[in-house]
């Protein structure tokens, strides 16, 4: 049964982008276990506007997680000590009486810090924008049924664009490396005969791009997997190395 | 009193569109380059907007809240999109899936405009596939689809559980290659604090840039707000946290009419409250009506025996189970429309057959399509419904039943548009959730994807042509005008007052409190002694608002709680036009059902005499009472009828 737990809380606490960051301690008492992990946090700033302190600023939005908002590296996890899930699914029945929690931004040099907890992930769009997609415009596309597409491809290409883009690939890395969400994004398009047409130029122009931003190389050590609140699978990244060799070779 | 003009071009139903577009005037290829448009919003209407305004070589600004347009609340949408496309060859047509809508909708919304949601909807599809969507399939390869609320066909394609989450990354894809060639200029986290008005036309927006602090000013030859719904008013909600009516309220301020603002939806499959720092309802998506059957205990001492802790719903036999949708509404079963799915949960936890530790829940029972069809097919269709269940009760719906009730989601109502989509100002344009213009008094379910990407992709780029085309001789206009000094003013002022009021309480304490106040009295059931009093209560808390609540910290960097603060001093104002609104309807339609107004088996009852109008309210100053204007609804091609969902 969920009940109410008090809690020490270590948050990483930075005014800018400039600026030098610190741990801060607070402490929580009477948090119900049934509440999220966010809501936590809403009762902790709820505490500090009372006290006239500034609140921790972090990242949110859907609290259904989907949106890829929330980004918090909670305990040494990306999203927290629990699977499949974002920092918002997260529950406080996950947690003990007289725990002590250790909560940090994302921390890459691809996402630089903005303020508290919060991070700047601007370089994923333009990941995207570099040719994450397939060039139709809108209007004068065929009848949806017109290409048969076989079941199993359709859901590999779904089970790749589950990705809600949220960078706890990014945070789980040691080397800060992107490929997961750029293979993702590779192999979703790369499945369907709408996309293949664009495949090896796409993997080609999203790879230079994520180098050019400042992202590090992948060492196939598995850590963006197991972290990854949508499951997406590493052989993704496979999946994008056939695809960008098979670019390069045509170079 | 002003005649409404909606614009409705003349002709058969099925021919108005085709009509309009033959007829329209458009814009010419180099002009196009010289005209700058603002689309404020990312979501599926505005994502989608400004990449087809773009790629039609249109200069386009596109603002969002987020740090990211991918991110928009369209994300969230679960269970799918509607299309007529007949796959199923189960009788669906255009107009059958017009006519669904229109009923659904109780009646209050426009023919034509439905009818032109119908005969896009299969472009929808079309483009989505074409984008890369990957819609669920049989195995022969072929698009599946599934039924949702108020059809009797299966109509609803659909992405697992996150349809709206891939139209919305198809939406966003375009955009992103819109930006890649330079078709539009993407601004993330700014969100739009007024409406620049120059003589009589939407000219230009002010934002607050959320990590600088700082007031930007951006001018254009037209302006499309995309900016959602206000379902948040109610506090709890199933939308996103930063989901507002903000910029809507802006643009009503400015002289735009606000429609139908009491239409306000109810979803009837939400996850229940469960403590007091709860910040948001989560929603079940309705696409597990399907096969999920919706039951409370028949017998009284069963339901509170069950609250005490003392029963499990699969201690109750099957002959003591009361599937109340089913035994009231046996055409339609489970797949009742929204709000009469809502009022049903209701009147039975009213009637005290509720469940849950609060005794505000009904059973969503899955145990008989497990048991016809397996858990590998149930798992397939719903498995990641079923895990975010888990991860928030705590409990297994493969072996128990869901607990659910009803939540705010969605709102009808929204910024007046005409058939062009413009609003009463010209040159601002509103759609997707923000505008009021195809659900009625009721959305079906599947229906939001497809009217905010009809508004933005099918509808949009053509009608703002008709607006533009005259405008290819006005040069672009200068950021330094009085118009925006005066309107940034206004702002900084606003902003300084709120730092300084140095109160006792936060945002969230005042935004609780008048969410309680609104579920309470402007929620399912409404009464004009309830709205009465809620507008009183809303014009007292308020006032409290402003005189004792805490903002820490500057305006001049990052900061959440003054964001909170300017949408809820919004709130106050939009919570009052909602309960103004449901009071001055005397009738019960769809999803604003007054207690008053009610048949004797306690269905809505409709007043088509005296209320088959768009109430379109006209803001007259602070603390004034807006003017309300009626657009009459003349239905001539379907009549209006109690809709029936029991035989």
């Amino acid at each position: 049964m969920d009940k109410n737990i008090n809690i020490k809380l270590r948050i990483w606490r930075q005014k800018g982008p400039k600026e030098k960051g610190a741990f801060e301690t607070y402490e929580l008492k009477n948090v119900y276990q049934g509440s999220s992990f966010l809501e936590m946090l809403d009762m902790l700033n709820d505490q500090l506007v009372s006290e006239g302190k500034e609140p921790v600023a972090f990242d949110h939005d859907c609290r259904e997680g989907i949106c890829g908002m929330c980004s918090l590296y909670v305990n040494g996890h990306p999203h927290g000590p629990d699977e499949e899930i974002t920092t918002c699914q997260l529950y406080m029945r996950k947690f003990n009486d007289g725990d002590t929690i250790t909560i940090e931004p994302w921390r890459s040099a691809g996402f630089p810090v903005v303020k508290d907890l919060m991070v700047d992930r601007s370089a994923f769009d333009k990941i995207i924008q570099a040719g994450g997609y397939i060039s139709v415009n809108t209007g004068g596309t065929p009848d949806a049924n017109t290409i048969p597409i076989p079941k199993d491809n359709a859901e590999a290409a779904m089970d790749a664009a589950a990705c809600i883009g949220c960078g706890a690939c990014v945070a789980a890395c040691k080397n800060g490396s992107a490929m997961l969400f750029v293979a993702a994004k590779v192999s979703h398009l790369a499945l369907l005969p709408q996309g293949r047409i664009e495949a090896a130029k796409r993997a080609k122009a999203m790879v230079a791009k994520m180098d050019e931003l400042g992202f590090g190389n992948c060492t196939n050590t598995g850590a963006c997997e197991v972290e990854c609140p949508k499951n997406i699978s590493i052989t993704n990244i496979a999946r994008l190395n056939r695809e960008f060799l098979k670019a390069k070779f045509k170079d | 009193m002003t005649q409404i003009n909606s614009k409705i071009p003349e002709g058969p139903l099925a021919e108005k569109w085709t009509n309009y577009k033959d007829h329209q005037k458009l814009v010419n290829p180099a002009n196009k380059r010289h005209l700058d448009i603002i689309v404020v919003g990312t979501g599926l209407a505005g994502a989608s907007a400004a990449a087809s305004l773009g790629e039609l070589g249109f200069n386009v600004l596109n603002f969002c809240i987020q740090d990211s347009p991918r991110r928009a609340h369209s994300i969230a949408a679960q269970g799918g999109i509607n299309a007529a496309k007949n796959y199923q060859n189960d009788g669906d047509s255009v107009y059958r899936l017009f006519y669904d809508t229109i009923k659904g909708g109780d009646y209050r919304a426009r023919e034509a405009n439905v009818y032109r949601l119908a005969e896009i909807s299969n472009d929808i599809i079309d483009l989505s596939v074409a984008q890369g969507v990957p819609f669920a399939r049989e195995y022969g390869g072929l698009l599946d689809n599934r039924s949702f609320g108020g059809a009797q066909v299966s109509r609803t394609f659909y992405a697992r559980g996150q349809t709206g989450q891939q139209l919305l990354v198809g939406a966003y894809s375009a955009l992103s290659r819109a930006i890649h060639k330079g078709q539009v200029k993407m601004y993330t986290r700014r969100e739009m604090l007024d409406l620049i008005v120059i003589d009589g036309r939407a000219r230009g927006i002010i934002v607050r840039n959320l990590v600088t602090g700082k007031i930007e000013r951006y001018a254009a030859h037209a302006v499309v707000v995309a900016t959602g719904g206000y379902g948040n008013t109610y506090f709890l909600s199933t939308n996103a946290m930063s989901s507002n009516g903000s910029a809507a309220w802006q643009c009503y301020k400015k002289g735009a009419y606000f429609a139908n603002p009491c239409m306000t939806q109810i979803h009837p499959t939400c996850i229940p409250v469960q403590g007091e720092f709860q910040s948001k309802l989560t929603l079940m998506s309705e696409s597990l009506r399907n096969d999920g059957r919706i039951w409370v205990p028949k017998k009284k001492e069963d339901a509170e025996a069950i609250r005490a802790g003392k029963l499990k719903p699969t201690d109750i036999k099957e002959e003591d189970r009361d599937y109340y949708l089913e035994r009231r509404y046996p055409a339609y079963g489970n797949l009742v429309p929204r709000d009469v799915a809502s009022r049903a949960a209701k009147e039975r936890c009213d009637a005290g057959y509720g469940v849950g530790p609060t005794g505000y829940a009904v059973y969503l029972d899955f145990s008989d399509a497990i048991k016809r069809l397996g858990k590998s097919v149930i798992e397939e269709k719903y498995g990641n419904l079923f895990q975010m269940y888990k991860k928030i009760m705590n409990e297994d719906p493969y072996e128990t039943p869901m607990m659910i009730y009803p939540a705010i989601h969605y709102t009808m109502g929204g910024i007046w548009v005409d058939y062009e989509l413009m609003t009463s100002i010209p040159g601002l344009f509103a759609i997707g959730e923000a505008n009021f213009s195809d659900h009625g008094a009721n959305r079906l379910g599947a229906s939001a994807l497809m009217q905010g990407l009809a508004d933005g992709y099918f509808i949009l780029p053509y009608t703002m042509q008709n607006y533009l085309a005259d405008q290819i001789q006005v040069p672009r206009f200068d950021t330094n005008r009085p118009e925006f000094d005066e309107a940034e003013k206004g702002i900084e002022e606003r902003i300084s007052k709120l730092m300084h009021i140095n109160g006792k309480h936060s945002v969230d304490y005042f935004h609780k409190k008048l969410g309680h106040i609104m579920w309470e009295y402007v929620g399912m059931s409404r009464s004009a002694e309830g709205l009465k009093f809620a507008l009183k209560e809303i014009k007292a808390l308020k006032k409290e608002f402003w005189t004792d609540v805490r903002i820490p910290g500057t305006e001049e960097t990052v900061n959440p709680e003054l964001e909170k603060a300017l949408r809820l001093a919004d709130f106050f104002e939009i919570g009052e036009l909602i309960a103004l609104d449901a009071l001055h309807r005397e009738e019960s339609c769809g999803g604003h059902f007054r207690s008053e107004y009610q048949t004797p088996d306690g269905e809505a009852l409709r007043n088509d005499e005296e209320f088959s109008f768009v109430s379109c309210w006209e803001y007259q100053g602070e603390d004034k009472e807006p003017i309300l204007h009626k657009e009459p609804l003349n239905y001539q091609f379907v009549v209006p009828q109690q809709r029936n969902y029991k035989s």
